[in-house]
């Protein structure tokens, strides 16, 4: 996959003026944020403010919900999401996801890996076992599995399941990787391997997390956005965020006041 | 008492009584169907009794109870030869009775007509049958009768030979009645052709029957006599005896072996004495092809329905009300189903059909009239809710986290339904599909409007082509045990039958769901974890 040229300098997703409806009921509130290419973007934030809503909007995930309306824009490079022209198999393929609750799909662990390229038509051995290798190498899983690439994926722990899901969005070579707490739901052992695994693949993907947990995002993330009942309360360098807010609310969050 | 209940205990005592019952009805209606119908093919003794009045009886002591008018315990004799005494079975005073004896030169046969004989051998005549190393009587009776099987094939060849020869004479009738519809005219030539070739297919066909009635008229020219037990005589050819035997001196290991073949027997041959005797297999391959065909419609559709309810339809009113009218279809009254299936798709359907393919047969139907084919689609349309419910319920059931993880890696929703979903829901669809089939193999009542009959004359597949004959009619093990139960002019003597073909019903739902349940469990191995 040839990655696109572009300006370094600018944001590889721009978010403006975005509102979010479930039915009558406003979800998101004219949100406006930038996220840069190859950080950390962490999303925080008590529940029900609408990070994780945010984050689906990304990769159109909120589509598959009824009675969602979105206005404002979202541009990813030059191409706007929510342009009825745009293909939302094309975007999800460059934009990957890995969820809250792991999901491998009830096939060995190899077969996890290449469904994204078998989906695409792709069946040619020789790339396929590449990619396994790579994939699971990138997402510091490889030594674990190795052995056992054509066992069930169902038989892993939640750890290493997380990591085979991080390394099925890995192996279609996305742009952006979104993490929906990804280690809500792991002891923190398995949290820490993730939060290191994210360093490292910051250097190839962009990636945005939403997370419960402030230490998490002060550890992970280089930008911090703040969300409160549906509105971007403060974004900055993560730092920033920690240190010196700008608002009371982030700050009342951040130190424990209340959420 | 009050805290007692407040324990929970007795609602779990509750449901457990409520199993218990429910496998207590089980147990006794299998165990019902087991004893009465297992029994049957055992041979038991012949006893003769010795009665008050000087006269003696012989037969097989079927059963023992008290005479409700006077309070006095009564038998039941099978004492068969219904042509010579009208009927099989008499009922005997037990105080009547002065003596008792199993008299070992007893014979038990199995006829072709007139159900079985019971009584003596008197006398052969087997002139010319290869019997002279025989010690005894009935040696010689069971050779003469080993010789004439010998001889049989030579006219089950002649018999096969005239079917085929009937079969093509019946299809050139067929084709010559198309031409002549079209056009007399422009065909004559391949008219003429035809009528010739039948004419010497027909010739060659009567050749052959002389020749199968003389080799019968040969082989039945072979008798034995017999005397029952009062010493009444009874001439009976060879060929009509199906099975000799002695029950009073036999061994336990050759009771098993009669046992055994007549076990085949049921299995594998044809009925004989309308229905009330003989073999069950076109009805067992009735009823099995029947739901074959079945399931090949349902399974597709009602998946394909399913999918499309639970993946595809918005969620709105309608949805809701197809849904209700699903699950309710179930409660329909089969007859309705029965009687719908007669109307559309015996006189639609197969009128139409017949119209336009088959006009110059009118008005004998060809697919106008009941076939096993509308009978498979009419139970498929009763089925198909189970099917449509069990798929549904188990695309419900798979986590909505599976289906984004395949969408966020840019799978459409089709290849997700194909490659993750479906997978994962046939197990469920698996057990839609036992419950289908059992509900199946038990219905007659809507079979009998479209298309199952008392006695096939041939199965609705054969060697000739196209070998599934969807048109012909065919017979099947639930509406026999209606036949032969309640229809049949020997109700006492079909009794025995009418179990036995409980028992093969519930054998075949039995063997089909253990099937379907083995399938599903290798499944549910792939799915949950284990190797791929």
């Amino acid at each position: 996959m040839t990655v696109p040229t572009h300006n370094p300098a600018s944001p590889i997703l721009t978010v403006k003026d975005l509102d979010l409806f479930y039915g009558a009921k406003q979800a998101l509130k004219k949100i406006n944020i930038s996220m840069q290419r190859n950080q950390v973007t962490a999303f925080i934030g008590p529940s029900g403010c609408g990070k994780s809503t945010l984050l689906r909007c990304f990769n159109r995930m909120n589509d598959l919900i009824d009675n969602v309306r979105v206005e404002g824009s979202i541009s990813f490079e030059d191409q706007e999401i929510y342009a009825a022209s745009t293909d939302v198999i094309t975007l999800r393929r460059r934009i990957g996801m890995v969820f809250q609750q792991s999901n491998p799909f009830p096939k060995s662990i190899y077969e996890n890996i290449v469904y994204g390229l078998r989906i695409a038509g792709v069946n040619d051995k020789s790339l396929l076992d590449e990619t396994v290798e790579r994939s699971l190498r990138s997402a510091a899983i490889w030594d674990e599995v190795k052995d056992r690439l054509h066992d069930s994926a169902l038989g892993l722990s939640g750890g290493q399941a997380q990591r085979i899901c991080i390394a099925r969005a890995i192996a279609v070579n996305p742009e952006i990787i979104l993490m929906d707490e990804p280690c809500s739901a792991l002891d923190p052992i398995s949290t820490l391997k993730i939060e290191e695994l994210i360093d490292e693949l910051k250097r190839k993907y962009t990636i945005i997390i939403v997370t419960h947990n402030m230490q998490q995002a002060a550890r992970v993330s280089d930008v911090t956005g703040f969300f409160y009942l549906g509105e971007l309360i403060e974004a900055g360098p993560t730092r920033k965020i920690f240190t010196n807010p700008e608002k009371t609310q982030t700050e009342d969050y951040i130190t424990g006041r209340f959420g | 008492m009050k805290q007692y209940w407040k324990t929970g205990e007795p609602l779990v005592m509750l449901t457990g009584a409520a199993l218990a019952v429910i496998l207590v009805m089980t147990l006794t209606l299998v165990g019902v169907v087991l004893t009465n119908g297992l029994g049957y093919f055992w041979p038991s003794h012949l006893v003769r009794l010795e009665l008050k009045d000087g006269s003696t009886a012989l037969g097989q002591i079927m059963k023992r109870e008290k005479n409700p008018l006077t309070g006095e315990h009564r038998l039941q004799l099978k004492v068969s030869n219904r042509d010579l005494y009208g009927q099989d079975f008499r009922w005997i005073d037990e105080k009547d009775v002065t003596g008792r004896s199993l008299p070992k030169d007893a014979l038990l046969l199995e006829r072709r007509e007139h159900g079985n004989f019971a009584g003596f051998l008197s006398g052969l005549s087997v002139d010319g049958l290869k019997v002279d190393q025989a010690t005894s009587p009935l040696e010689k009776l069971k050779l003469a009768r080993a010789a004439i099987e010998e001889r049989q094939p030579h006219l089950d060849n002649i018999r096969k030979k005239m079917m085929t020869l009937n079969q093509q004479a019946e299809s050139m009738r067929l084709k010559l009645l198309k031409l002549e519809y079209r056009n007399r005219e422009q065909h004559a030539a391949e008219i003429a052709r035809l009528t010739a070739t039948r004419e010497q297919v027909l010739a060659e066909f009567n050749v052959l029957n002389g020749q199968a009635t003389t080799a019968q008229a040969e082989i039945g020219g072979f008798t034995a006599q017999f005397k029952d037990v009062s010493g009444g005589a009874k001439d009976i050819p060879l060929v009509d005896i199906m099975r000799i035997l002695a029950p009073n001196d036999m061994s336990i290991p050759a009771k098993m072996l009669a046992y055994a073949s007549r076990v085949k027997e049921l299995l594998l041959d044809e009925p004989r004495e309308s229905n009330t005797e003989g073999g069950l297999f076109p009805a067992i391959f009735g009823t099995v092809m029947m739901v074959l065909v079945m399931s090949f419609f349902s399974l597709p559709f009602g998946v394909i329905a399913a999918i499309y309810l639970r993946e595809y339809a918005r969620d709105g009113l309608m949805t809701r009300m197809v849904r209700i009218a699903v699950n309710n279809l179930a409660g329909v009254p089969s007859i309705v189903y029965g009687v719908f299936g007669l109307g559309f798709f015996v006189y639609g359907i197969g009128g139409s059909i017949d119209a336009i393919f088959f006009p110059e047969r009118l008005p004998t139907p060809t697919f106008g009239t009941g076939g096993i084919l509308w009978s498979s689609l009419t139970l498929a349309l009763l089925t198909v809710p189970v099917v449509i419910v069990a798929t549904e319920e188990s695309l419900a059931s798979i986590p909505r986290g599976l289906r984004e993880g395949s969408l966020a890696l840019g799978a459409t929703k089709f290849q997700t339904l194909t490659r993750v979903l479906l997978p994962m829901a046939t197990p469920g669809i698996m057990t839609g599909l036992i419950l289908s089939m059992a509900r199946a193999v038990g219905e007659v009542a809507p079979l009998m409007v479209v298309g199952v009959v008392k006695l096939a004359p041939s199965l609705p597949f054969d060697t000739t082509f196209p070998f599934f004959h969807m048109d012909r009619k065919f017979m099947h093990l639930g509406f026999h045990i209606y036949d032969v139960g309640f229809q049949s002019p020997n109700v006492e003597a079909a009794k025995p039958m009418v179990y036995i073909t409980t028992l093969l019903l519930l054998g075949i739902v039995i063997v089909a769901s253990s099937m379907a349940i083995y399938f599903r469990t290798r499944m549910r191995k792939r799915y949950t974890s284990s190797h791929f």
